[in-house]
């Protein structure tokens, strides 16, 4: 056989073992958003208790918008302590806060925030429109969206009081 | 040893004269006109086959769920939007049929739905610039084979028959006569 | 106790096993028959270890030993015990003991069965099968040790995965796709074998193509019922999602089916020797792939184990063994040339030749489009999916041209076709094949595929019964039997010919129900109200009631539906959502109502708190059961084809004919 040919399969073979070694550094299950650097979808949202929110409303605010759900344990559980900690930290400071909850129960929601003893603003999303609007995939999903309405950071996961403080400063 | 080039024991063969095993028949009516009406069956079935297309439902439901079967549910493995028994993808059915109604075409939606999850949303890679690969390679692939194929079998076959028609004897006059004689009583 | 005695006995059956390999090699190069008895014997023990092993952790789920890692994850109390015991390879450390079992098991088979036909190649293919037992062995003993102990022993385990403890075919599919997968090891260490003795004779070729049809049976039902727990259990209405390890699992099918064609070339031309070997080492190659992409997380899929730090062994377990035994190939492959040509460009030979090709096209468009999200992000940094209706679009096509060779292929003579074998045979088929086409095309099946799909698998049906009939009144001819002993009689002169027939006209039935079940689905999801009813196709479905209970081990809501059919009562189905404490979200059980004719397919879902309204989502899928019987049919028919025949057995000598001679090394 032709030395050429017994050099056929190392030389096919070796790339496709490259990428399967490669793809241990990817992981599948994170998917990055095209929303990033752009301008955040506009959205309104009425409040558990009563209020509306709107996107337009917030213009010239930094928010964080965070999307939560009352069976997502345990991730929203271990976020939602910093989050209402950097509400209060910063809602002098021309930050806003808001909660998006999804395909969630209103009972099951309220007792969610009742157990949490958030302050800041959250309403249901009843029919995923704004969630989709967002490309939410997953809860907690939390968008870093700055004061000229674009979005600056999108975080998949429980977020922690340090990362929350750092992006929120960086989009002071 | 080849196959014979006469065969015998068939009546059919007297009719219609000697036979070369690839090229067919010379004059054999029969059978000639036979394999025409078979690949003319065949091809009357193709056009039938393609002009009884199914008739697209334009009706809405018909329409949603041939796009919820090109969107992928974000929270599943690997399903469709029209698939999956998820909320989610619940949601997105909904807003994929609210967007048909207001009269939004299905490049629209399939844009709205890429501009908010990214490419990834799409069940199959969209066919332009690098995705093309993934869609001609396999038959790129499957013709370059047969092309290897034909270029093989043919080398082997020649290969099985040069040496061999080096090898045969050559014909003794007297047999030679007397098989044209006899090929001349059969008609050819 | 039961840690460290698992713990011991798993590093005790890895050190055999290097022992063994390496003390069949030596004996078999040294010619030192007491190695090679040592080397056997080691075969044996570790099926000896191996077995224990097994039965260790079954004593310890069904114990509920929590003090046990692997317990704690998969059991707890309130499981029920069938499916603790098979809670066994419900997790990554379980099912690798299962491998390690089936393998040892397979191993102790083949080396039992095969030692004296084949004396020369077996010490060889025992050191290669106990190398692969060393790297499983090796796993299993130290980054996935199933015994490692848990301090302190929680009060109860978590349990399973639910959607594995909701029917009891997780009680057969992986040990059958398991079987399928390491039973493509013996043929791999037979062909290793003959690459290093050089023998590749008419033996080798029977011992190899033998435990290729097994291993291949059990992959064919291994994937037929997977499709069917994806249908059955998975619940979202379809059989196949063209999911990365259901692709896993096909590809080596695929290389396999095409081997069990090719093979049939090199025994009676004596030609594509070295193909055939590369077919081998690819499939087996493959059966290793399917097992890393699960548990490697590369890829996102529904049988994603859990990440682990194995991925990056079992890649470099695959290199290995593909650059090893190509290397392998290539240096002896001068001593493998074709000992015969073709005669025609018309015949068997060539149509067998398009059939590899289409089969590794195939493989390569799966292939392809399960790893491309990863080539894009690789190439572009963009992710992408590549699901149904890509490979729908590629295999398709490809899958049809499949379908016809395997209609032409037993009607095509073998050297060389003449026009007048190909008139005489191919007549009636076509002519059933139209007949279908019309048939199809009146019943209202519309669109291209569709009909070449129903044509082919009919024309294709046809040349199975042809050959069956024609052997029949061949037979009758002769000994005027009556004609089931004819039949009889017939298969058992030629079970190979007859057998893979029967697993042609299996296909066939698959082809026909996927088509069927795809082009006349119907779907409806509505919300009903207590009382109402919604309709689809001949049925009326009316919501009935809403009952909930608690389990020992979940919650259970459940939905009364009573089917109509024209008004007459056909059945009351029962779909249900099942809480788990262990899952946020509900796993869903489905109802389907099972006909020749068609599944009726319903599932839940969503329903109101107080149970007054609940959404309902139902389908028809005509034919689908004979997807699962064309199933067992492939099977039977593999099971027809390597059936021993007691007079082959006893009447045939051991023939070999040297192809290569191996120097003095």
């Amino acid at each position: 056989m032709a030395t050429w040919k017994k050099l056929i399969v190392p030389i096919a073979i070796t790339p496709i073992l490259l990428l399967l070694a490669y793809g241990f550094k990817t992981n599948p299950r994170q998917v990055p958003s095209p929303l990033v650097g752009n301008s955040a979808p506009p959205f309104a949202l009425s409040s558990f208790d009563g209020g509306t929110t709107g996107l337009e409303q917030l213009r010239g605010t930094a928010i964080v918008l965070n999307f939560w759900a009352s069976w997502c344990f345990p991730a929203c559980f271990e976020e939602a302590p910093a989050l209402e900690a950097a509400w209060r930290a910063y809602k002098d400071r021309g930050v806003m806060v808001i909660g998006v909850d999804i395909q969630d129960r209103e009972a099951d929601a309220k007792a969610f925030i009742e157990r949490f003893k958030l302050s800041f603003p959250n309403g249901p999303d009843p029919q995923g429109r704004m969630s989709i609007d967002y490309g939410v995939y997953g809860v907690p999903e939390t968008f870093f969206i700055n004061r000229e309405g674009k979005i600056h950071y999108k975080h998949v996961g429980a977020l922690t009081k340090q990362m929350l403080q750092g992006k929120i400063e960086e989009m002071l | 040893m080849r196959g014979s080039m006469f065969q015998v024991g068939g009546s059919k063969l007297g009719r219609s004269g000697t036979w070369h095993p690839e090229l067919g028949t010379r004059n054999s009516p029969t059978k000639g006109s036979r394999m025409r009406n078979t690949f003319l069956a065949l091809l009357i079935v193709g056009v039938v086959g393609v002009w009884l297309r199914p008739a697209v439902g334009v009706g809405l439901e018909e329409q949603t769920q041939l796009l919820a079967a090109e969107l992928r549910c974000p929270v599943c493995q690997n399903l469709s939007v029209g698939d999956s028994p998820s909320e989610m993808a619940n949601q997105m059915r909904e807003l994929v049929r609210e967007k048909l109604k207001n009269g939004e075409s299905p490049e629209q939606i399939r844009a709205y739905f890429v501009s908010r999850y990214g490419e990834w949303i799409l069940l199959a890679p969209k066919r332009q610039g690098f995705n093309w690969v993934a869609w001609l390679l396999p038959f790129g692939a499957i013709l370059g084979g047969v092309g290897v194929i034909g270029f093989v079998v043919r080398r082997s076959v020649s290969r099985s028959r040069a040496p061999g028609d080096a090898q045969l004897p050559p014909l003794d006059p007297r047999y030679a006569s007397r098989l044209q004689a006899e090929l001349k009583e059969w008609g050819q | 106790m039961i840690s460290t005695l698992g713990r011991f006995t798993l590093a005790l059956a890895l050190g055999i096993a290097i022992y063994g390999a390496i003390v069949s090699i030596l004996g078999a190069r040294r010619r030192k028959p007491a190695l090679i008895e040592s080397g056997r014997g080691a075969v044996f023990a570790v099926f000896g270890l191996a077995t224990f092993a097994v039965l260790l952790m079954e004593a310890a789920l069904v114990g509920r030993d929590f003090s046990i890692q692997y317990v704690a994850r998969n059991g707890s109390l309130g499981t029920p015990l069938l499916y603790t015991v098979i809670a066994m390879w419900g997790a990554l450390e379980g099912s690798i003991l299962l491998w390690i079992w089936i393998l040892a098991l397979m191993s102790l088979l083949a080396v039992v069965m095969e030692g004296k036909r084949n004396r020369e190649a077996i010490p060889y293919a025992t050191a290669v099968l106990l190398s692969i037992s060393a790297f499983f062995l090796f796993l299993a003993a130290f980054p996935a040790n199933p015994f490692t102990a848990i301090f302190p022993p929680p009060a109860d385990g978590r349990g399973p995965n639910p959607l594995l403890q909701n029917h009891p075919l997780m009680a057969i599919h992986p040990p059958c796709l398991y079987a399928g997968y390491v039973g493509w090891s013996v043929p791999y260490a037979f062909a290793m074998a003959a690459l290093m003795t050089g023998r590749l004779g008419e033996e080798w070729i029977r011992t190899v193509r033998r435990w290729s049809i097994v291993a291949w049976g059990f992959l064919t039902v291994g994937v037929i019922l997977g499709g069917w727990w994806s249908y059955e259990v998975l619940g979202w209405g379809g059989y196949w999602a063209w999911d990365p390890v259901e692709n896993a699992s096909l590809l080596p099918w695929l290389t396999g089916t095409a081997f069990l064609h090719s093979i049939m070339i090199q025994e009676r031309r004596k030609m594509l020797k070295v193909w055939n070997l590369a077919l081998i080492i690819t499939t087996f190659a493959l059966t290793i792939f399917g097992t890393f992409l699960t548990r490697s997380g590369i890829l996102s899929s529904v049988h994603a184990f859990s990440e682990s730090t194995i991925g990056p062994l079992f890649l470099a377990f695959i290199g290995v063994i593909l650059l090893v035994s190509f290397g392998f190939l290539a240096y002896r492959s001068d001593g493998l040339k074709a000992e015969g040509d073709l005669d025609s460009l018309v015949s068997r030979e060539t149509a067998f030749l398009m059939n590899n090709l289409l089969l590794l096209g195939f493989a390569f468009a799966v292939f392809l489009g399960t790893l491309f999200p990863l080539i894009s992000e690789a190439v572009r940094g963009v992710k992408v999916s590549v699901g149904e209706p890509f490979f729908n679009k590629v295999n398709v096509p490809i899958g049809l041209v499949l379908i016809f060779l395997m209609a032409i292929g037993p009607l095509i003579a073998w050297r060389r076709a003449s026009l007048e074998s190909l008139r005489r045979n191919f007549s009636l088929p076509l002519l059933l094949a139209f007949l279908g086409t019309g048939v199809s095309s009146i019943l209202g099946v519309r669109g291209l595929y569709p009909l070449l799909a129903f044509s082919l698998a009919m024309f294709a049906a046809a040349t199975v019964i042809q050959e069956f009939a024609r052997g029949v009144r061949a037979r009758r001819q002769i000994s005027g039997e009556g004609y089931l002993t004819a039949l009889s009689n017939l298969t058992r002169r030629s079970r190979r010919r007859y057998g893979g027939l029967i697993v042609h006209l299996g296909v066939v039935l698959v082809v026909i129900g996927i088509t069927a079940s795809t082009v006349f689905r119907l779907e409806k999801e509505v919300s009903l109200k207590r009382g109402e009813s919604m309709h689809l196709g001949r049925y009326q479905v009316r919501f009935d009631d809403l009952t909930a209970w608690q389990e020992a081990h979940r919650f259970v809501v459940q939905g009364t539906f009573t089917v109509l059919n024209a008004n007459r009562q056909v059945a009351e189905m029962r779909p249900a959502k099942r809480f788990y404490p262990s899952e946020q979200q509900p796993i869903g059980t489905v109802d389907v109502r099972s006909t020749p004719r068609e599944d009726l397919y319903l599932i839940l879902s969503s329903f109101t708190q107080d149970g007054a309204s609940a959404t309902l989502k139902v389908l028809i899928r005509p034919l689908v059961m004979w997807i699962w019987i064309g199933g067992a049919v492939m099977a039977l028919g593999a099971l027809v084809a390597i059936w021993p025949d007691r007079r082959v057995l006893a009447a045939e000598p051991v023939k070999e004919r040297v192809a290569w001679q191996p120097g003095r090394s």
